[in-house]
């Protein structure tokens, strides 16, 4: 292949416009703010504390389209499952029974870059408790 | 001039390679209590060391989608394709399981594809073999090649032949069809100016960026990637590597796909149909 | 895929309170509503599947409010305790309003 100098550097500036469009054109991320208020909106108010929940997921995420994920708390009526890196934090509900065999569900959720994943567990006598895991997400995607 | 500026270009692409943090820790292939060889022996002038599927170069949530055909987002077309087996279609009023029966009448085709079609004067690819039976047997309207109904039939007639070796024919005209799929294997292109061998020969098991290149074998075709949200043919995936590499890609069908395909499967011989498969 | 179609794996046999894992798939886009269309710089409507629920012979089991942050072909797994035969409903709902369904039947014995 050939590539004349002057070819060279409009695909250098070309590249580097293309990248700033693309920084101002994202949608903000989630806030702190929002992450706390969704929080705050499904426990009622209470204030989330420690307890037995826990998150399962890849440490490293080979796309951030399709990641597994699951996430277990004995005793809850409803787990809320926010991502606090996503233009919205909010991912899902669930929502437990009497014939739920256990307080736990899986799922595959988009990441739109390395971030927390934030469990909040609302329980059946009104207390709500918390935990997160990080998941990285690896930017590659090699082919369209 | 001009030469050291293309240089500088590879070079900014090659920089971006690096040595693998991912080891192939041999991992075997399950699915249904059925073992799925990821690794084939190496004939004697092969031009790798070793042979050896995708599968083994994907991370372990990755692999394990394609271990639980639940699981597998691809069954989803599965699904869709046994509905349009059954549905009549075209001037005929026929469906494919009137002439064929069950799908699973197409064990073993996957595996010998492509393969020289003397009717069409070239090797017929499993969509070409698809839409010949549409056009005159249906006398239907032939699908596009990346259309929903196609990825879904390839899947199905595909994973009749799930776990066989794959085994084409090279002899005869395949000859000249696998040898021009070569030259185009090793002819570096676009504006990065990188050949296939690039990065599926010289720097399998590392790292580009964030992605662990793999031998670019296409024994799991059509593959249900995570990126794409959907199935895939081989032939997306290597527009989706021209347009990587900023070289004009050629289209799907075409000679010279048809070529590469040929050439590519004949460098993946042994390793087991993995149809759908599941990668990032 | 071409259309939206659910799939579920129940088990079709339990033993009386067996707890049986429950696996559901489900075709469909998931449009977040935050992409843009590549020729017209358009955003595409946001077009999900905002809920799922899943009930055994009328009772409620399981059920997701679910967010644009959910994968296309969604996939929820959960855990069902048997306490009898019956049959388990599943219902996804689209933001289009249209409800798609399956039945599955579970024997105990």
């Amino acid at each position: 292949m050939t590539v004349t100098r002057r070819e060279a550097l409009g695909l250098a500036v070309g590249g580097v416009a293309a990248l700033t469009t693309l920084r101002f054109s994202a949608p903000a991320l989630a806030t702190g703010n929002a992450v706390e208020e969704a929080i705050m909106k499904f426990t009622g108010g209470v204030k989330p504390g420690e307890g037995d929940i826990t998150i399962g997921a890849p440490e490293i995420a080979e796309n951030g389209n399709t990641v597994p994920i699951d996430v277990s708390a004995p005793g809850a009526a409803s787990i809320m499952l926010l991502a606090a890196g996503n233009p919205s934090p909010g991912v899902a509900t669930f929502h437990f029974s009497a014939l739920s065999g256990a307080q736990e569900a899986k799922t595959r959720i988009r990441l739109a870059k390395t971030q927390d994943i934030i469990a909040v567990a609302k329980m059946q006598d009104g207390s709500a408790i918390t935990t997160k895991r990080s998941v990285k997400v690896t930017i590659g995607g090699c082919g369209g | 001039m001009k030469r050291t500026v293309s240089l500088l270009v590879g070079g900014l692409f090659c920089s971006a390679i690096s040595t693998a943090a991912i080891a192939d820790d041999g991992r075997e292939l399950v699915i249904d209590g059925q073992t799925i060889a990821t690794t084939a022996p190496v004939p004697d002038d092969h031009p790798l060391d070793e042979i050896i599927s995708g599968w083994r170069f994907r991370s372990a949530e990755t692999q394990a989608l394609q271990m639980d055909d639940f699981e597998n987002p691809a069954f989803v077309a599965i699904e869709y394709a046994e509905e349009l087996w059954e549905t009549p279609a075209g001037a005929s009023n026929q469906s494919c399981a009137d002439c064929h029966g069950d799908a699973d009448s197409f064990t073993g085709l996957r595996a010998k594809l492509p393969r020289w079609n003397e009717e069409m004067g070239k090797p017929a690819t499993l969509e070409m073999l698809i839409n010949a039976s549409i056009e005159t047997h249906q006398g239907a309207k032939p699908w596009k090649w990346e259309s929903a109904e196609m990825l879904a039939m390839t899947a199905l007639i595909g994973l009749q032949s799930r776990g066989m070796a794959v085994a084409m024919e090279t002899d005869g005209p395949m000859t000249d069809w696998i040898k021009k799929g070569e030259e185009l294997y090793y002819t570096r292109i676009g504006q990065l100016d990188i050949a296939c061998a690039n990065c599926h020969e010289d720097n399998y098991g590392n790292m580009i960026r964030a992605d662990h290149l793999s031998q670019g074998q296409v024994n799991g075709f059509p593959v249900y990637r995570l990126k794409w949200g959907s199935l895939g043919s081989i032939h997306r995936r290597f527009k989706g590597c021209m347009d990587q590499v900023r070289a004009e890609p050629y289209k799907r069908g075409s000679d010279e796909f048809i070529a590469l395909e040929a050439y590519v499967v004949s460098r993946g011989m042994g390793l087991s149909v993995e149809t759908p498969s599941v990668r990032n | 895929m071409a259309k939206v179609k659910p799939r579920v794996k129940v088990p079709k046999k339990a033993s009386p309170n067996e707890v049986v894992t429950i696996k559901t798939l489900i075709s469909h886009p998931m449009e977040s509503g935050q992409r843009k269309d590549k020729k017209t710089g358009e955003i595409i409507p946001r077009k999900i599947i905002n809920k799922f629920s899943a009930s055994f012979n009328g009772e409620p089991v399981f059920m997701a409010d679910i967010e644009p942050s959910v994968s296309a072909n969604p996939y929820i797994e959960f855990q069902m305790r048997v306490p009898e035969s019956g049959a388990v409903r599943f219902e996804w709902t689209d933001d289009d309003g249209s409800v798609y369904d399956l039945e599955k039947k579970i024997k105990v014995a």
